[in-house]
């Protein structure tokens, strides 16, 4: 994997100033398989980081080594420079929101955000001073004498959240908060936590699975899959460079042709699809003629109009086999190189043309846009 | 831990949310009727299959728990025994007001006797003089003596007018004097109140053919005598089984007679059957002297004649009683109002107390040894969970009889535990612990016993209880003990709740258990309702103890709703 020389470096790097650290962490349950294989991960402070992964990729494992409710088995985990493998959760000192917000049922809304700053020691007349200043950064001033039942969900949400920073932490973690709201509310919360977090500058690991969500909120996101970080990176060079194929299908639509590298320079590699097609691409995990590679091309990137292309850019044969109308673009499904889903995303702009299914075409990209990556 | 204010605040806003939309008037459905009856009757077929499906339970349970239970509440206040048995004599005493010095007088000694006569024959007047024992100790005794003897009363007249003449013997003459002519008219009535008395009496129908019917001639001019006669033709016809033109008349019949005949019945006009053996006895019975019933019951017991007796059978003549609930609260209903039962008789309010005391004492001892078995089997990974379940459920697959006895071998005092302690030098041979046949063996049994009921409601509400809660709470800085009794415990309440409901109602009623180990000090007050239900046979008190049990525990139960709220119980 082409990552795996680059983290050690970055970690490296990093570390003088990091406010949170993993370094060569390892976790297994049963000592026979690890679910987090040697992690290295720093974060400067204020940083918005995303641990986006498929389920079972150990991301939440890493959430909750840093939580502390889990013990890593190997490697040692730095909070603003200091050891924490061994402190307990509750004198962390690390907000924290889960999956399903973790109310209690039995206390009323203030008495849940006021439980922190009590155990705390903290004053009665200073508590409900940040009790009411963390219920009005959420908006819910007036509903601090409700039960958490009484609330919709982006109501609890917003009282989880308030709960995790009214004792003001400094890291705060959240594993799925958004997972049980329905889409617009998602997208409204989304936009909320980002601008609190940066507001605030506090330091947000987030744990997604929902690849939007990822993207559109973090300062930097951390793909993980098979217990690795795949790629960590902020989100426009994530979707755009993509280090490997895990990390191009996993982010955004993503279309993927296998074939054989036949020449190779610097920048550019002609590549031999298994149909006998030849295409351009950029090098990315390739290095000699002759290896298998999977190249990578986003549906957006791909040019239907090739007199757009240079002189001498390779084309391919497609034929139409769907169009489908989606309002601000077309999307359309084409036949290329032997595969039928290969789709093409085109802008519904005034002189753009609609494909018709059975029609026969040719198209072609840029080569900086189709990355030659690892084989599958 | 919250309360119900919190609750009532819930629904005060869920009632205003309702008033929100009623505010425009009633809501229509399309075809203009409005909603809710729509709604009832779109409803209504799911209901009536939903009531199939619960019918068989229902009816099981109305027929062999709700109907026995209103029986023994009934049994409770019920005395009819009194007026059915000596009712003649019940309202003779109408008229005497029992407060003074004087014993009531002649004619309701002479009520008595028909009363008694009848009430021997049908072998019920021990029953009533048990009963009114339990009020006065020896009217028992009263009403067995009397029983054997009561046809010995007016054996001077009775022998009198059969010396007049010996018809007054024969069975065949009586019956034909008493039917009159068969087209002669009858008197129908007399026939079905006496009918109706003995059915009473003897607390059964009493229906059938008797094969006699008084004339109603005869009826008017010897009331009392045609009475006895029609009791004695129905006795001898249902309850013997026997033809009564064969039968010679009881004793009474020609007490009856000799009385009719002395009060002057008028014969003149009479010339039916027999009537010139009537003329004949009136004549010659002239100069008899009149029964003394008075007298005659004192010579047989001197209890007759006890004030405080009579006094006791007046007080309980009504047909129904607080008399057993008194007694159950140790109280008695004396001529004087209610008293407190003498100290060495009060027993009833210290068993309920004790009952009382012994079921929270186990109650608690419940919660303290399940709440730690509840919470692992909550928390273990499943299958050492599963382990631990069949060990809390291994109880129940042992008779209840062998573990209770299990514990009379661990306990006893020359039973294991001492055994053990005595090797180890705990305690010398001589000083062996008591540990059974006192309330410790009580407690220490049942509360082994109950334990399951305790361990599996409070199993059943943790294991809804997710660990996120408590993560949460130490990721907000509680300490463990801190995230639990804040986050945790809370949240168990309610199991805790439904076991302790389970547990305590269980116990208050428990027999077997106390019954085996409990001795004299361990017992409870249901071991004293079983005594009195097959042993002392004093239903009407047992019905009033168990009234009393029934009536705590929903007073509890109330109590427990409102300062805990019932629907903070959740069994899962």
């Amino acid at each position: 994997m082409g990552n795996n020389d680059r983290e050690p470096q970055l970690a490296q790097t990093a570390n003088n100033d990091a406010f949170v650290a993993f370094e060569r962490v390892q976790k297994s349950y049963d000592g026979e398989t690890l679910v987090v294989k040697d992690l290295n991960l720093s974060m400067p402070k204020g940083e918005f980081l995303t641990m986006l992964g498929p389920s079972g990729s150990g991301k939440t494992t890493c959430l909750m080594m840093l939580a502390g409710f889990e013990t890593a088995t190997h490697g040692e985990i730095k909070l603003d420079g200091r050891q924490i493998n061994n402190i307990p959760p509750h004198k962390r000192g690390i907000g924290m929101v889960f999956q399903n917000y973790a109310l209690f049922p039995h206390m009323t809304v203030a008495e849940n955000l006021s439980f922190p700053l009590e155990v705390r020691k903290i004053g009665k007349s200073d508590r409900e001073g940040k009790v009411k200043r963390a219920l009005d950064m959420v908006q819910m001033g007036d509903f601090g004498g409700r039960r958490p039942a009484q609330l919709s969900g982006g109501q609890q949400q917003r009282i989880a959240l308030a709960r995790a920073l009214v004792f003001e932490p400094e890291l705060v973690l959240m594993d799925e908060p958004l997972g049980a709201l329905d889409k617009q509310l998602r997208e409204h919360m989304q936009f909320e936590i980002t601008n609190l977090a940066h507001e605030l500058g506090i330091t947000t690991v987030y744990v997604t699975h929902d690849q939007t969500e990822a993207l559109t909120m973090s300062d930097r996101v951390a793909v993980f899959d098979d217990g690795r970080i795949q790629q960590l990176a902020p989100p426009d060079e994530l979707y755009e460079s993509p280090d490997n194929s895990f990390v191009a299908q996993f982010i955004g639509e993503n279309n993927t042709l296998a074939g054989t590298v036949k020449e190779i320079s610097d920048d550019i590699c002609l590549v031999e699809l298994d149909d006998g097609g030849l295409i351009d691409a950029k090098p990315v995990n390739v290095s000699q003629p002759g290896e298998r590679t999977t190249i990578s091309i986003r549906p957006e990137r791909v040019e239907v109009d090739i007199t757009k292309l240079g002189e001498n850019a390779h084309t391919l044969d497609a034929e139409v086999l769907e169009f489908i109308y989606m309002g601000d673009v077309f999307r359309t499904r084409l036949r290329v190189a032997g595969r039928d889903d290969f789709i093409i995303k085109t802008r519904n702009s005034a002189d753009q043309r609609r494909l018709k299914p059975g029609e026969k075409i040719k198209i072609g990209w840029l080569p900086r846009d189709c990355r030659a990556l690892d084989a599958v | 831990m919250r309360g119900p204010p919190d609750h009532k605040e819930q629904k005060h806003t869920d009632g205003d949310k309702m008033s929100d939309t009623t505010d425009t008037g009633p809501v229509l459905a399309a075809d203009g009727t409005p909603l809710k009856r729509s709604l009832r009757r779109a409803i209504r077929a799911q209901k009536l299959r939903a009531l199939a499906l619960i019918a068989p339970l229902l009816i099981f349970v109305l027929v062999t728990f709700i109907a026995p239970i209103a029986d023994m509440l009934f049994r409770s206040v019920e005395n009819q025994i009194v007026s059915n048995t000596l009712p003649n004599t019940v309202a003779a005493l109408d008229d005497w007001d029992g407060t003074g010095d004087d014993l009531p007088g002649q004619d309701t000694f002479e009520a008595l006797y028909y009363d008694m006569f009848l009430a021997a024959e049908s072998k019920r007047h021990t029953r009533l003089g048990s009963r009114l024992n339990y009020e006065e100790s020896g009217i028992s005794s009263m009403f067995r003596t009397s029983g054997r003897k009561v046809d010995d009363i007016g054996e001077d007249q009775i022998d009198a007018l059969e010396d007049i003449d010996a018809s007054w013997e024969d069975e065949t003459f009586w019956f034909n004097m008493m039917s009159g002519a068969d087209d002669a008219p009858k008197a129908s009535g007399i026939l079905a109140d006496q009918r109706e008395r003995l059915a009473k009496l003897n607390q059964s129908g009493f229906d059938g053919e008797v094969g006699f019917a008084p004339s109603q001639e005869i009826a008017d001019l010897l009331p009392r005598t045609v009475r006895a006669y029609t009791a004695f033709a129905l006795f001898t016809a249902i309850a013997d089984e026997d033809v009564v033109a064969e039968e010679e008349p009881w004793e009474a019949v020609k007490v009856a007679l000799v009385e009719d005949l002395h009060s002057g019945a008028d014969l003149s006009g009479y010339d039916g059957a027999g009537a010139e053996e009537l003329r004949a006895a009136q004549s010659g019975l002239a100069d008899q002297p009149a029964i003394d019933y008075k007298q005659a019951f004192i010579d047989m017991n001197e209890d007759w004649g006890n004030l405080d007796n009579w006094k006791t059978i007046k007080m309980f003549a009504p047909p129904f009683t607080a008399g057993y609930f008194l007694n159950a609260v140790d109280l008695q209903k004396t001529p004087d109002g209610v008293q407190s039962r003498p100290e060495n008789e009060q027993i009833y309010i210290m068993l309920f107390q004790r009952t009382l005391f012994m079921s929270l004492v186990i109650m608690g001892s419940c919660i303290l040894l399940g709440y730690p078995v509840a919470y692992l089997l909550a928390t273990l990974p499943a299958r050492s969970a599963n382990l631990l379940m069949i060990l809390v459920l291994l109880p129940f697959w042992t008779s209840l009889l062998v573990r209770t006895s299990a514990w009379k071998v661990m306990l006893q005092q020359q039973g294991v535990i001492n055994d053990t302690l005595v090797w180890l030098g705990l305690v010398n041979d001589a000083g062996r612990l008591v540990m059974i046949n006192n309330q410790f063996g009580t407690i220490v049994a049942m509360t082994h016993i109950l334990l399951p009921f305790m361990i599996l409601p409070m199993y059943s509400v943790m294991s809804t209880i997710p660990q996120t809660y408590v993560r949460a709470a130490r990721s907000l800085g509680a300490t463990n003990w801190t995230s639990f009794w804040r986050v945790y415990f809370p949240q168990s309440v309610p199991g805790i709740g439904a076991g302790s409901i389970l547990v305590f109602i269980l116990s208050i009623g428990y027999y077997i258990t106390p019954e085996i180990v409990g001795g004299t000090t361990g017992t409870f007050i249901s071991n004293r309702i079983a005594y009195h239900i097959s042993s002392s046979l004093n239903w009407g008190l047992a019905a009033a103890l168990g009234s009393i049990l029934l009536f705590a525990v929903l007073i509890l139960y109330w109590a427990y709703d409102k300062i805990v709220g019932i629907d903070n119980v959740k069994l899962g």
